[in-house]
């Protein structure tokens, strides 16, 4: 393991660029944006990113690609329910412990 | 509709504080499964669990953390480091572009500088989906938990990780994006728009990750290219009623 010293400073640079990220754009827009164009691309981003992020990852997020396809189905199906975020993320993870636990009892991992 | 109250001058700081601070309970409980597989991975790696817990309480974000000590275990230099947050972590100018359109008056620079901190892919998210502006009380009660869950999680997998079962830990690691769902889908049956913009940033993610000749782009930057596309395609194709003073009509 590196030293100290490294392990520090890594933490630090880590931490000052996200945080500049953020703050940024944050301080610096203080006036409203007029751009129609720019209204509604800062509007949908939040729904492409994390849309983004959640596929195809998902489905490599647990010990199987199955597994993670049955949480995957669970949490679309609440979602569509429009269960509350806690809710849709724990059926997913006990989607996922289901299945792997049934494909273990059948040798199947 | 209850929301609505909270613009007006009716109700105290107080109140608007723990009406985030209930807000950011599931984010919170969502986070505890993340940052507990966050400290059993950075452990696993040859971290020191404090640094990972250190590394939690300043940096706050899933996927520039991991990132990250993957670069220290590495030996990476300083600029790589940089470099790597820059990239991963630039979806956070968006939001926090996005979000600094929809603060309220009261919103001042030097609150605006301290909670700027706390903006995640999850905060910004239930912010943004608030039908009223932002005030700052709100902002800072919706960070509490999910940053002391961050941190505990955190914590937790650090150094107690290893007793914990393999059936357990792989259970947990869907559970971030089982809110991500949560989040997308509901606004999603409702607005063609955000339905539009989320399937085809997942099918350009998809194209990137499995067609060989994307192969070097990594995950931060393919998130970004995703969403600028995406998104740029939802705006121009499903433009919102947005008037004169730049409020969205149908919000």
């Amino acid at each position: 393991m590196a030293d100290f010293q490294y392990l520090c400073v890594s933490i630090a640079v880590m931490a000052v660029v996200t945080y500049l990220i953020r703050m940024l754009p944050l301080a610096a827009f203080r006036k409203k944006i007029k751009s129609k164009f720019a209204l509604n691309f800062l509007y949908y981003v939040p729904y492409a990113v994390l849309s983004a992020m959640t596929v195809p990852a998902i489905f490599y997020s647990s010990g199987s690609v199955i597994s993670a396809a049955v949480g995957c189905a669970a949490a679309i199906v609440l979602a569509l329910l429009e269960k509350g975020l806690l809710t849709v993320a724990v059926c997913a993870c006990a989607g996922v412990f289901v299945t792997e636990l049934i494909m273990r009892l059948m040798g199947a991992m | 509709m209850s929301e609505n109250i909270e613009s007006g001058t009716g109700r105290d700081s107080a109140s608007r504080y723990s009406r985030g601070f209930r807000d950011g309970l599931p984010i919170a409980l969502g986070y505890l499964s993340v940052s507990f597989t966050f400290g059993i991975t950075a452990v696993g790696m040859g971290i020191p669990p404090i640094a990972a817990v250190l590394i939690s309480m300043t940096n706050l974000t899933s996927a520039g953390q991991v990132a990250g000590i993957g670069i220290i275990a590495a030996g990476g230099g300083y600029a790589e480091m940089a470099l790597a947050q820059l990239i991963i972590n630039l979806r956070y100018a968006l939001m926090s572009l996005s979000l600094s359109q929809k603060l309220d008056r009261k919103y001042t620079l030097p609150h605006r500088i301290i909670s700027a901190f706390g903006i995640t892919d999850e905060i910004f998210a239930v912010a943004a989906g608030k039908p009223c502006a932002v005030s700052s009380r709100y902002m800072y009660g919706l960070i509490t938990l999910p940053y002391i869950f961050w941190a505990g999680g955190t914590a937790a997998g650090a150094f107690l990780g290893e007793i914990l079962p393999d059936y357990i830990k792989s259970a947990l690691g869907i559970a971030i994006y089982g809110m991500f769902i949560a989040i997308v889908i509901p606004p999603a049956k409702k607005s063609r728009g955000i339905l539009f913009t989320a399937v085809l940033a997942a099918l350009l993610s998809c194209a990137i990750y499995f067609i060989p000749l994307f192969g070097g782009i990594s995950s931060g930057i393919s998130v970004i290219i995703c969403t600028v596309i995406a998104a740029s395609l939802g705006a121009v194709l499903f433009p919102r009623d947005i008037g004169d003073d730049g409020e969205a009509e149908n919000g």
